[in-house]
């Protein structure tokens, strides 16, 4: 069939973690919209879920670090985390191991992905699967960006990876959703938890919206470092569903900086 | 310094629940199997959350280990500032601190 649905959105670990932390309103607000989007999500009735994540060292390590990797498994776990600590509890998520080896193999003829027939989901896949399908009972296909340790790849690549995904979707007859999920500004786990620099996330998705293909691969790792934090490297999941989407017009939901949350709480969808 | 399988084995704690038995049955015996120096295996021992932190180790780690060693979420971040005051800036990687 093709790609179904198409979105972005926010998976700090304080949105299930430490709801009770955040201002009430910006809290119900984010968790409102987030379930605005389990709607359309729903309304496009996907066979499975393309969730394009940054890892956080649950599965891939500095001893082997693929700059992307797809899971090619019937079913995951997760969370890897503490059950209380992010407010979640362990379940298993069924996966879709031959549509998952069906994309890696058209993918493969334009960037060098990886598979991973074991995957353990942490917060970065798990919030969003809180809200998204929270009966656990859509398949879901991991995707991980290399967002974490450094040399990452290339923004243009992360766009590139997003248009190779989009391609190899469209030959499948399965219909197929895709979302991105990561942070824009925030320094997570550091003494700076909770600072936002809203004006560069503000920009980041205005060029997001306005499908802006030089604005969003033309920051520089550095340049993000300063304005954005360590967690700004995560822009990568949202370029690669710009770049799965180019052409297409796009609406941010919502976005509102929630310090307890320690990220720009955002929510996006994609007009396919 | 031997930061990387400092890194190792929280990662290995973290996600693996045989390691975590390991830790909890005897922890001694689990560090043995790191090249870790002596003040990594002190900073894991006591635990020095806030040394940890300015070695380097990668937040995304660090967050969990502290969570498992019974640190609140305020009392981590704490840890980390006092780390900072009490050792000097983040040796390694991209957790800096910005404000100091």
């Amino acid at each position: 069939m093709s790609l179904v649905f198409a979105g972005v959105c926010s998976h700090a670990p304080g949105i299930t973690g430490r709801y009770e932390r955040a201002d009430k309103t910006l809290r119900e607000g984010f968790h409102d919209h987030m379930h605005a989007m389990r709607r359309r999500l729903e309304a496009a009735r996907p066979d499975a879920l393309i969730v394009v994540a940054a890892e956080h060292f649950a599965n891939f390590f500095m001893d082997n670090m693929p700059a992307y990797c797809l899971g090619m498994a019937d079913g995951y776990e997760g969370p890897v985390e503490d059950e209380e600590w992010l407010g979640i509890a362990r379940a298993r998520i069924p996966g879709n191991a031959g549509l998952a080896e069906r994309l890696v193999g058209a993918v493969l003829n334009d960037v060098d992905v990886s598979y991973a027939q074991e995957w353990k989901f942490d917060h970065g896949v798990m919030v969003p699967l809180r809200f998204l399908t929270p009966r656990y009972d859509l398949p879901v296909i991991p995707a991980n960006i290399n967002c974490q340790g450094p040399p990452l790849t290339p923004l243009k690549r992360a766009w590139k990876f997003g248009e190779s995904l989009r391609r190899a979707c469209d030959a499948q007859p399965e219909r197929i959703a895709l979302i991105g999920t990561g942070g824009l500004s925030h320094w997570p786990c550091t003494p700076d938890s909770g600072k936002i620099n809203e004006a560069w996330d503000r920009e980041f998705l205005e060029r997001w919206v306005r499908d802006d293909y030089g604005g969003l691969t033309g920051y520089s790792d550095a340049e993000t470092y300063r304005e954005a934090g360590q967690g700004g490297f995560e822009i990568r999941t949202f370029v690669c569903v710009a770049g799965a989407t180019a052409g297409s017009p796009r609406e941010v939901l919502f976005y509102a900086p929630i310090p307890a949350f320690a990220v720009g709480c955002t929510v996006g969808v994609v007009q396919l | 310094m031997s930061l990387y399988y400092l890194q190792k084995l929280i990662f290995h704690l973290n996600r693996n629940e045989h390691v975590r038995q390991r830790y909890e049955k005897d922890f001694e015996e689990l560090i043995a199997d790191y090249p870790l120096n002596e003040d990594e295996r002190k900073a894991l021992r006591e635990p020095d959350i806030g040394l940890l932190y300015v070695m380097g180790v990668n937040g995304q780690l660090l967050m969990h280990y502290a969570a498992l060693r019974g640190y609140e979420w305020d009392e981590y971040l704490q840890a980390m500032r006092d780390g900072v005051e009490r050792h000097g800036p983040v040796r390694s990687g991209l957790y800096a601190m910005t404000e100091t």
